[in-house]
Parts: structure tokens; sequence; C-alpha cells
């Protein structure tokens, strides 16, 4: 069969069994556009604002889903404007397969109209990328790309195609859907060695990250912790894995986390440490973090590996083929003490850390928002405090429920992914987002509204930058320099005016009424809570600090 | 200067021959604040794949690293850490010296021949030697020249083999894409 090379993307997509694309079309992409019109009864396309908030709504789709999230723009800016949004997919190793339109072989590299090097300039954020200049060997470029985002550790691929090649024809066979993904088997020696070293630990803690969630490893983590009688923290990444009401889940752990979680991992003589590089923001200093302890290190990246952390053992694998592997084995259940000194350290009142209930707190907003979720509704974020509280406040039930910028730390992120989570989910989805943060890509308001997408953002306004005004706080002595935003923007309006209904909060005693009316409207709602500017996430270990600098008041 | 000499260490890879692998390769390099000393480049027997050198510098940590961060970049095939004593190790160096007298040039030509060099060009005024050897030998003949006066050199970088059935090939085992 004879197909183009738009045709070929689009039937690609099809065996992949891509069914959602998000997007913004321009000269370039106009003949792959022109095959989506023809096609619209496999695949929907969604137009975003700009093409910022559809690669995030192609990262938010794919982390809430499990699927590939897939993004199209034209040449040029538009595909400049992905970086952004694949940078952040990068990051947080999140499947995003981007395709872009580049102008005609022929004129490349001569500075034609929108031409841009975007395989140039995503090399550094991307798995891998590509620019395809021969028709005929577009069909294996495609099915490769999305092998290689899903495989091992998952992250972005961009195919970048010049327009005579969505022209050119060339013959195409079908092929059957892919199955489900290989990965390495995780070598016996080492399981060996990482049975032993827990078997010889006295006081194991399993420290997790986002690959538990990628993996979809939660049941495994949890039946693993319990066997063995290990407290559990995560990494920001990591929290919706296990449910927050778990008894061994003392929650996040790291510069924001709670007390409990670093706290009993200070005291612990072994990290389980799954699916998590050890970010700096997770370990704080990373000599204490890991000294007089030992790690096991399971993680599906080999780079990972002694990266950041000094390692004693390493299970290189898919983390739920690993923990498999760990609960066959004949590990005890640890000794009584240590869950003891646990469950000490959890009843102590730095474990139990709240805001001033005596105003309109985050806190008591967010658990309010709790309230009226279900276990599998998603939780996107946008990147500042807002973001600390919902990640410390709200709490979680279900995997894949928390959408959020963690590597990265994208501001803006949040009503594209939003977006995207609603749309991959079919469910009412929660935006918590701040001031900041919202001015950035609020135009995707317009995109939740023309698809009348049941999405709450909730916005927490401090008018300020929040997060950054606390680091002058502590930090600067008070020098806020440029943070204090002092905008005028009539939130609840603005809403109105993109199409969406507008809610504003300012007095406590009307939280339940007013969250109770923002989750009766069908469509996007906009929740304009005002909070002080002074407002603080608590605790905070500083940057390179360890369990004996946690700051827990102001 | 002897610190740097003990902490070298020589990648040969087999990589996709393909554009853009080389800045793939360099700029991995680069994001991670790795330094390359050398790097050649050729197609193999095989013309979809390349071989590439990487002479660089960086203790054991960094080592290990620069191998897996290599070995994560589709383009790549394998990589090897060359084991220094089972390598054998040549650089290809093109040196022109000037020479107006005749002691210079018979002196010069005497050190060619120790040095088992080979002129390939003459002029008058000038001599342009060709010599392949290691690292060092190159190094201690720009070293004698050098008082001559040199007025161009170049040198291709270090390109190695393993010694006898030490062959980068057959441990090619990454996964076809
Ligand atoms: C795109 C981008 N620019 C700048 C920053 C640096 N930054 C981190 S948090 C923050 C403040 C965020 O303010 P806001 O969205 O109002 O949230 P708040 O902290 O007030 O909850 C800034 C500016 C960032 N993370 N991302």
């Amino acid at each position: 069969m004879k197909l183009t090379g738009a045709q070929i993307v689009i039937e690609i997509l099809c065996e992949q069994g891509v069914d959602t694309v998000f997007g913004y079309p321009g000269g370039t992409v106009l003949n792959i556009y022109d095959e989506l019109y023809k096609s619209s009864g496999r695949i929907k396309h969604y137009i975003t604002c700009h093409e910022q908030g559809a690669a995030h709504a192609a990262d938010g789709y794919a982390r809430s889903t499990g699927k590939t999230g897939v993004v199209f723009a034209t040449s040029g800016p538009g595909a400049t404007n992905l970086v952004t949004g694949l940078a952040t997919a990068y990051l947080d190793s999140t499947p995003v397969v981007a395709i872009t339109g580049n102008v005609a072989c022929p004129p490349i590299g001569r500075d034609s109209f929108q031409e841009v090097d975007i395989c140039g300039v995503t090399m550094p954020i991307t798995k891998h990328n590509y620019i395809v200049k021969d028709v005929t060997r577009l069909a294996h470029v495609v099915r490769e790309a999305f092998r290689i985002a899903r495989r091992g550790r998952p992250g972005p691929v961009l195919i970048d195609i010049p327009k005579d090649v969505q022209v050119a024809e060339c013959e195409f066979e079908p092929a059957a859907a892919p199955v489900a993904k290989e990965e390495k088997e995780v070598d016996s020696t080492s399981l060996k060695k990482a049975v032993k070293l827990i078997k010889d630990a006295k006081k194991p803690f399993i420290y997790f990250g986002g690959g538990v969630v990628i993996s979809d490893a939660s049941k495994e983590l949890i039946r693993f912790a319990e066997k063995i009688g290990a407290p559990m923290g995560s990494s920001m990444m990591g929290l919706s894995a296990v449910p927050n009401k778990h008894p061994l889940f003392l929650g996040m752990t790291g510069m924001h986390g709670r007390f409990a979680a670093s706290k009993v991992l200070s005291e612990s003589d072994l990290i389980i440490a799954v699916g998590t590089r050890f970010s700096d923001r997770a370990t704080g200093n990373k000599l204490q973090f890991s000294k007089n302890r030992r790690v096991l290190h399971i993680d599906i990246d080999p780079a990972e590996i002694g990266k950041n952390i000094p390692v004693y053992v390493s299970l290189v694998g898919d983390v739920k083929q690993a923990l498999n592997l760990l609960l066959a084995s004949d590990i005890k259940h640890t000794a009584q003490s240590w869950h003891d000194e646990g469950e000490a350290i959890k009843n102590m009142p730095d474990s139990h850390l709240t805001m001033d209930m005596s105003r309109l707190n985050p806190q008591a907003v967010i658990e309010a928002v709790r309230k009226r979720t279900a276990d599998d509704t998603v939780v996107a974020t946008d990147v500042g405090q807002h973001q600390m509280w919902a990640a410390q406040y709200y709490h979680f039930g279900n995997p894949r429920t928390f959408v959020t910028s963690g590597g990265l730390g994208t501001m803006g992120f949040g009503m594209g992914a939003a977006i995207g989570a609603c749309v991959g989910t079919g469910k009412r989805t929660v935006l918590f987002t701040s001031d900041g943060s919202f001015h950035m890509n609020m135009n995707e308001l317009a995109t939740a509204v023309t698809n009348n997408l049941p999405l709450v953002v909730i916005l927490l306004d401090n008018n300020a930058l929040g997060m950054v005004r606390q680091w002058q706080t502590m930090f600067f002595d008070n020098r806020y320099s440029h943070t204090t935003l002092s905008r005028q923007t009539n939130y609840a309006k603005l809403a109105e005016a993109f199409g969406a209904a507008g809610l504003c909060l300012t007095d406590k005693k009307d939280i339940d009424a007013i969250l109770d009316k923002a989750f009766e409207v069908d469509g996007p709602v906009l929740v304009h809570v005002k909070i002080d500017s002074d407002e603080m996430v608590l605790p905070m270990i500083p940057p390179g600090g360890t369990i004996n600098d946690i700051i827990t008041k102001n | 200067m002897e610190k740097e000499k003990k902490d070298r260490f020589l990648l040969s890879m087999l990589v996709n021959n393909e554009a853009g692998v080389l800045t793939r390769i360099s700029g991995l390099f680069a994001r991670r604040g790795f330094n390359i000393a050398s790097l050649s480049v050729g197609e193999t027997e095989n013309p979809d794949i390349s071989r590439m050198t990487i002479m660089a510098t960086g203790d054991d940590y960094f080592k290990e690293q620069v191998v897996l961060q290599l070995e994560k970049l589709q383009d790549v095939r394998i990589v090897e850490l060359m084991d220094m004593d089972d390598t054998v190790m040549r650089e290809l160096l093109l040196v022109k010296v000037r020479v107006d007298d005749q002691t210079s040039r018979s002196q010069i030509l005497e050190a060619v021949s120790i040095f088992r060099a080979k002129v390939i060009d003459l002029t008058p005024v000038s001599l342009t030697v060709e010599i392949t050897g290691e690292t060092v030998k190159l190094s201690a003949f720009i070293e004698y020249l050098a008082p001559y006066g040199i007025s161009e050199l170049c040198r291709t970088g270090v390109t190695a083999i393993g010694r006898g059935n030490n062959i980068l090939s057959k441990k090619y085992n990454k996964e076809e894409n």
C-alpha cells in the first residue's frame, strides 16, 4: 500500500494505540493536520492556546494515564515553544512523542522562513530525537520513537519531519500493535547481595520515588514494606505511589518533607531506595544522607547508580520485577523495637505541624478540597509554595494522581498538565496554582472552556512569588526584591471572561460553601482564594542541611 | 600534570554512522562537565557503523559516569573503557619546521630517521614530517623540533585497538534498534 509521509504518521499513531493528540498547526505541518482531519474518527486532537500548553498537556496526559503523550507543532516558533515542555518531561521521565514539521529538505540550512534546527535545540532535553529526510525511513523512526519513549527509563522523543517528506509517498507495511515493554532481567548475584544486605539490617527504611509510579509497582512496594516491616518515605515524585493513610508510610522526606519521614530516615541503618535518583531537594546534605548507613539502590537506569549517592548494592532493572524478586526471598520482618522507634517519632509534636487555623490558610483549603475528591482524582500543581502545600496536605490515595513538575520545577506547567490529565482520565481534575504561575499559562483556561473540561482551579493567591519570598525572608533579611506581585487581576471575572465559572474565597467560614459550589460546576471553574503573603512552607530543611537543621516555625 | 597523566583514560566506541552523532557525544561531554583531550572517528568495515576513540581525563567516579551516560545514547552501540596495557595506541602527527640552514636540516633529518618518521614535503625553507606512534613519542618529537621553530603542526588524536582477541564488535551486545 502506497502512503504519503503524513498518512504514515497517522497510521502509526493508530497502530501504537494513540487516540489523543495535543498540538497547534502551522505551515509545515499542514499535511499532517490534513490527514488528522480525514482521520478525526480515530484520533482526537486538542488545540491549545500555545504549544507550551500542548506539550504540558501531553505530559500530564502521560503521567495520569501511563500512556504515551503525543504533541504536534509546526516548525520554528511552534517547535521552540515546545522546549520547556520537553525539558519538564525529560527531567521527570515522562514518555512523550513530539512531532514537528520543518521546512522542506532542499531549503534546510538556508535560514528559510520558520526554519529552526529543533533537533539541535532539543538534543540535551530529549531521550533521543530525529530529523527524517527520507520517507522510506519514516515508519521505522516513528515506531522506534514510541519504543524509546517508553523503554527503560521513559522520556520524551522528538521527530522532526520536513514538509516534502510528509508529501512524498512510499510503500507502507502495517504492523501489529507493540507488545508490552520488555525490560532487562535483574542480575541474580546482585539480588543475593541485596537480600543479604536487607537481612543484615536492623533498621531498614524504604525511600521511594517516581519510578514506583512509572513502573506501576505500588502494590509490590506496599507488600514488600509489610513483609520486612520497614517504614517508608518518598520523594515528591513518589508521593502518590502509596496511600497517605498506610500505617508504614511517613510521608515525603527532604526539604519540605514531614519531620517524621526525615527523622526516621536519619535513624535508619539501611536505605532501600526504590525508583529514585536522589535529587538534592530530596536528600539535603548528601554526605550526611548516606553516612552511618548503607544504601541499596533499585532503579532501571544504570547511570543513576552511584551518581548522587554512594551505593552499597544495586539492583538495576524494572522496579516492579525487582520488588517481586525480593518478595519471593526469605527476608524476615524486622524487630518490633524499630517499629516502636518509628511510632515514637511519629507521635512527636514536630510530626504534626499545622498552619494557623485562625485565618484562611492553604492547609484548610487543601484539606477541604480533599474531602470533595475521590482517590482517583488527579491533582496537578504549578510550582512554588502551593505545590509544596499540596504535597504536604493533600492526602493522596491512588498512584498517578499527583501531576507536578519535580525535576525542572516549571511554573506554568499546571494548566496544560491538568488539561492533559482531565482529557486522559475523563474525570474531574483539580489544579492548585498561585498568582505567579497562573499568570504564566492562564491562556489555557480557554482550552478547558472550549472542551468543557471538568477542571477545578484553586488559585492560592498570596500576592507574591511566595516560594521566592520565603527564601528572601529566611536568607535575605526580608529584602523582597521583585516578588510582591500587586497584580490587579480580578481572577473570578477573568475566569468568566474566558467562559469558565469564577468564585472568590476570602473568609475561612466560607470554605465549605464556596467549594461545594465549585465542585457542582459542570465545566471549568476557578476559585480565587486570598491567603496571607507571609504564609510559609514548613518544615524546611535548608539546602545542604540535615534533619538537625530542620526549621519548624517562623 | 602528573595527576593528569594518571587520570587519563581511553574510550573506544562503536556508534551509528549518522548525522549528528558527533554532536550528541561531544554535547554530552560538555553538558556533564567532562573534558575531551582528543577524539578521533572514522567509518568501520561496516559503513553503518563508525568507531570513535576518545582520550579524556577524570577520576574513577567520572570514568564510570561517562561510560554509563554514553551507553544511554541511542546511537552508541558499545562503549569500552580500554585497558591501556592490553591496547595498541597510535596517533598521527604532521609537523612543519622552518629550516633555512644546512646544519639544522641535517640534524632534523637525523632525528627523522631515529624517530622513524617520514619527510613528506620539502621546500628550500621548510620541511614537513609525518610521524605515527604513541602520544608520548609524538610529544618527544615535538619537543625535539621546537628549538628549530615549528611553523605549524596537527595531530589526529589517539586511535586505539585492543590486542589479540580483545575485539570490540564481539562485545557488542546492546539490543539492535
Ligand atoms: C518558569 C519558572 N520561572 C521561575 C521560577 C523560579 N520560581 C520558583 S517558585 C517561584 C514562585 C512561584 O510563585 P507562585 O506561582 O505565585 O507560587 P507561590 O510560591 O506563591 O505559591 C519562582 C519564581 C520557576 N520555578 N519557573
